[in-house]
Parts: structure tokens; sequence; C-alpha cells
């Protein structure tokens, strides 16, 4: 879930037990966004076609079911799902997003009225205005500049998630919400194996040059599927590894069997020091920690 | 020897079984509803709930192993959604915002509505001022469409004809109805949100649609159709212009918390005004459906000046009643998202 350069923030829930949820990508909730449109706009057209063809509602009154049609698929279309959806609109679902209370309380029904009731300033006013040809506003010079005025104003409010931290609308600054990735994660099988099935031993030394941040690279790379690529980079980090460490039977050594049996005692090792509050993040702070000790006890 | 096994290997020995357990619980909540969950699950989802939360404590103490914690964060995250997300009951919800918390948000706004009243009566006072002086100024505040010829120009005859037209077709009042209703329901949230800028569109378009309606006023009562017109203005209008001032009141609500957001941040600020801000414009938005049924219905089935002006006032008195009294007996609810 966490990929690199993700926002992460922390959300108390009413256990008290902190979570992290990662921000919305700005990208994901525009074509979240495109998706429900895209949805509003084949029902409009499937409703026009609707009372056109098989109503028996002719002129005006087909024409006012159209208006209230294309009321309800604006605003009220989004605050129906987030409500029904727990905070997932069918765009939002495809990118697997969700909208979350800020502050980790409950997601109330206020604040999913909140958040849309603002969509019309940024969203369809602009829309809509994207859509009015010159010719529609009389032609006129001044009349374009009014109208360019507008969506330059309206703009200002559409691209607000880019100018803050959190990426939230108006919607979400009124309504006390953000949106936030709800992506299920697998529990992969633990890659640790018991010490007597470990081929290769390690001692302390060899185990004190790498820190977590190198132990979860390592992971990462022993969880990958076995493609030519994979095999490639594992065959180098052993190669790297084994430099580190100075390995002396080089040629031996059995690639696969030696970076489980390595991730296996590194990770025994940190958590450990972990565990005494000596939690090494990378291999720069192992290596102060490692010179620290030598220093304290020569 | 168990002391053999790492501890974090034993911990997730330990406890795997539960997390799979609400893992199948949140799956299917999470495609199906709560509902899909029987008695038993239910009784027992909150405890291992709380149980993954204390894994997740211990895991990010104990483990380093990456995939295990990113399950657990996103395992209890999609917990917490599944027992944090809306519980929207809608009739529970609905009963209460009408018994309670609509009134109290108005009389809890009480300022903000009384300045868009004030601001939309200034208009209209400038507005039929200025046009009753100097008729040319019409123009400028009255735009051709919404003007449809009632125009300082038109005959007497021409203008009585605009209020006193004779009843249209059932259809044709019903499509004027909705019409209206989608128009103005659109105008008040646009007030709504751009109450967050400062509050100054919501100023200037309280003012500026207060000076169209004084202006076509001082049209018609240049021709003597005074009382006639404000009968035919009064019978939806009290209870449209009451919405349309609550929306702008909304929307100064929130122009206040960015103006001056006391002691919080703005952002907080705006989060604890937005709160009462949506609920005015939610019951606006309800409120301006009624005044286009009055409008598209009513106005047309009704063309006596003396009904017209008795039922507008009716209904004024009657939403003034419900905001001054309505939701003082109703107990505080729970409140959500604290």
């Amino acid at each position: 879930m966490a990929s690199d350069g993700a926002a992460l923030r922390s959300v108390l829930t009413p256990e008290g037990v902190p979570i992290e949820v990662e921000l919305a990508d700005l990208g994901a909730r525009a074509g979240a966004v495109l998706i429900d449109l895209l949805i509003i706009f084949v029902a409009l057209f499937a409703a026009v076609l609707f009372v056109v063809l098989v109503t028996p509602a002719t002129g005006a009154l087909g024409f006012a079911l159209f208006v209230i049609l294309s009321f309800f698929l604006r605003c009220p279309f989004f605050m129906a799902f987030e409500l029904r959806w727990r905070g997932q609109t069918p765009g939002k679902r495809v990118f697997k997003l969700r909208v979350a209370d800020r502050r980790g309380g409950a997601l109330s029904p206020g604040a999913v009225a909140a958040r849309n009731l603002t969509r019309e300033i940024e969203v369809f006013m602009p829309a809509t205005l994207l859509l009015i040809k010159p010719s529609d506003l009389g032609g006129s010079d001044l009349d374009n500049v009014l109208a360019l005025a507008a969506l330059i104003w309206f703009g200002i409010f559409t691209l607000l998630p880019i100018f803050n931290r959190d990426r939230l609308r108006i919607g979400d600054m009124i309504g006390g919400t953000w949106v936030v990735y709800a992506e299920p994660v697998a529990l992969l099988k633990d890659l640790s194996t018991k010490p007597p099935l470990r081929r290769y031993r390690f001692t302390p030394a060899e185990l004190d040059v790498y820190g977590i941040a190198e132990l979860q690279v390592l992971e990462r790379l022993l969880r990958q599927p076995a493609t030519r690529g994979t095999l490639d980079t594992r065959k180098d980090v052993l190669n790297r590894i084994l430099d580190k460490i100075d390995w002396g039977d080089r040629d031996g050594v059995d690639g696969e069997s030696f970076l489980t049996d390595y991730y296996a005692a590194l990770r025994e090792h940190l958590e450990r020091h972990a565990l005494f509050g000596d939690r090494r993040a990378d291999k720069h702070e192992a290596a102060r920690r490692r010179d620290r000790s030598t220093l304290e006890h020569p | 020897m168990p002391d053999d096994l790492l501890k974090s290997y034993r911990f997730r020995q330990e406890r795997e079984g539960k997390w799979r357990e609400l893992e199948a619980l949140i799956a299917r909540a999470e495609r199906h509803g709560l509902k899909s969950l029987d008695a038993e699950e239910l009784a027992r989802a909150p405890a291992l709930y709380r149980a993954c939360m204390s894994s997740l404590s211990v895991a990010r103490s104990i483990s380093l192993d990456a995939n295990l914690l990113a399950y657990l964060e996103s395992l209890s995250l999609r917990a917490y959604f599944v027992v944090y997300g809306v519980r929207a009951n809608l009739g529970q919800v609905l009963a209460r915002f009408f018994r309670r918390d609509f009134p109290v948000a108005v009389r809890r706004t009480g300022w903000s509505n009384a300045l868009a009243a004030g601001l939309l009566l200034a208009g209209v006072a400038t507005g039929w001022a200025v046009t009753a002086k100097e008729p040319a100024w019409f123009e400028a505040f009255v735009s051709t469409a919404m003007a449809q010829g009632r125009t300082p120009d038109a005959t007497r005859q021409e203008l009585a004809e605009t209020i006193f037209d004779k009843p249209k077709a059932a259809d044709q009042m019903t499509a004027f109805a909705t019409f209206l209703f989608t128009h103005n329901a659109r105008i008040g949230m646009l007030c709504f949100a751009l109450g967050a800028a400062f509050g100054v569109p919501v100023v200037l378009l309280l003012f500026y649609n207060g000076l169209a309606i004084g202006a076509i006023c001082a049209v018609f009562d240049g021709k003597d159709l005074t009382v006639e017109f404000l009968a035919w203005l009064a019978i939806h209008g009290t209870t449209e212009l009451t919405a349309i001032v609550l929306c702008g009141g909304a929307g100064l609500h929130l122009g206040g918390a960015m103006i001056n957001p006391t002691r919080r941040t703005r952002l907080a600020a705006l989060r604890a005004k937005g709160r009462t801000a949506t609920i005015l414009v939610v019951g606006a938005v309800v409120m301006l459906f009624v005044a286009a049924l009055l409008e598209g219905l009513g106005r047309q089935l009704i063309t006596d000046t003396t009904t017209r002006m008795a039922v507008g006032c009716t209904m004024l008195v009657l939403w003034l009643a419900y905001f001054t009294l309505g939701g003082r007996s109703v107990p505080m609810g729970p409140r959500h998202g604290q």
C-alpha cells in the first residue's frame, strides 16, 4: 500500500489506535470523477431516449421529467452513492478510493452532503462554461471576457486540491473529509523460517551492516515472481551482500537459500534490537549504532 | 523448541486465524453490506475488529515484515470503514433533520440570516427607488430574459396580463415548476459553495437579486399595480425568498469562518461552521421545492389577489413559527463525527 512517495497520514480511531491512511492520488480522483460523470452522461442520454421513445409524455411534461432527472443526476447522485456505499461512488470504487472523516470519526450524512453540495461550482459550472459557444453569449467581446473570467474563477475552486497539503476540495474542507485509498492487501506467507531449516548462519557482525530499509527491500525482492529480471536483480543483490559481509566461499553459495536465510537472520537480528529500543532505520543508522557500541564496549 | 522461532513469526501464527476471519467478514460486508452478516457474525465482528487493532499496535513494535504490516494496516482500515462508515437510516436522519436540526441551525445562524435578509431588502429598496426615479436603470438591473416584457415601456394592460395570465395546461405548469425548482436549488447551492470565498460573492448575489426584484416592483408600481404584483410575488415568494435568504445566510456563515476563524485554524473553523451551513442549504432546497409547487401550480390556479396574498402571508408565518419554535423540545441526538 505504501508505495514510494505516498502521502501518508495518521488517523486516530475511536479505539485510540492510529491507522495510516494514504491520501488518494489526484489523478486517481480525477479519473474517478470522470467515470462518475460518464455514468451520469450515459444515464441522462438513456433518460432522454426513454422519455422520448417509451413514455407518452410529450412536450412540456417530457421536458419536466428531463429537468428533474438532470437535477438528481448532479450532486444528489454523488450524495446517494457515498451514503449507500460507505463513502464510495462507482468511480471511486474503480480506483479503490474512499471518503473518510479527517479526524477519524464516523462519516456523517451531513459531511457527505456538505462535500457534495459544492460540486456545483467545482465540476458542473466550469463544465457548463466550457460547453458554451461564444455565439450563445451574444458574441460580444465583453461577454467572452466575462465567461473567461468566470471560468478562471471557478477553475480556482476546481484546482484547489493541487494547492493544499491534504489534497482537499472545498467540499472536503467544509465537510471535514478527505479521500484515501482503501485497497485490500493480501497476507502473503511469512518469509522467515525456523533456524534448523536454515543452511547458512551469520555472525552479529555480518548482520550489523544493514537496517530496516534494506531488509524490506530484500523482502520485496524475494516476494516478486521469479521473472528473468527479478532473477538478475537477485543475483546482483546477492553479490552486493557477499561483498559487504566478506563472505568466504563465494562460488559454493546457493543464491536462493542464501538470500532467504540472510533475510530471516537479518529480520531476527533487527527485530531483537528494535525490541530493546534500538530501531535501525537503514544501513547508515546501523553503521552509526555499530560504531557507538564498539566504542562503549571495546 | 518454540524459542527458536522469531517472536514476530510466533505472533503471526497465534493471531492469523482471527485476521482471516475478520477479513472474510469485511469482504462480505464491503460487497453486500452489513445486512449480509448473520447475528452471530455481527456479534463477533467488534471483538475481531478490536483484536485486529491490537495486533496492528503489537506488529508495529515487534515485526519488520513489511507485507504483514501493510496487510494489518489495510485490514484495520477496511474494518474501520465498515464499523465507522455512514450509518444512514434515511428515515431517522430525515425525521431528526426536520424535527430538530433544521430549525436549530436557522436559529444558530440568526445573525448571518438577518444580514442576508438585510442585503436582499437593501437591494430591493435600491432597485425600486432608482428605477422609480430613472426608468433607464431598469435594463442595468434586470436582464431581458428575466424581464419577459415587464419593462417600464409596457402598458398597464400588458403588465396586468403577465400577472393574471390564463391558467396553462397541467403539463406546462409541471414543467414550469420543475424548471424553477432546479434553477433555484442550484442558485442556493452556489451561495453555499461561494461562502468559502470570504462571503463576498454571496453578498453580491443577494444584493443583485434584490436589485432586480426592486426594479420590477418599481415598474408595476408606476402603473398602479403594486398590490397585485406583490400578491403575485408573495404567493411563492415568501417561501422562495426565505429559502434564498437561508442559503445566503449559510454562505455568510461560512464566509465568517474564513474572515474570522477565532482561535481555530481556518480549516477547523470552516469544518465546524460547515456542519450548520450544510443543514441550512439542504433545508432551503426542500423549501425551494415547496416554493416551486406554489409558483408553478398555486399561482397559475389562484388568480385572485387577496387569496394570493393570504397564501403568501400564511406561508411566511408558518415558516417563521417553525424556525422560532421548531426543535426546542426535541432532545439532542447523538453527535456524529466528533
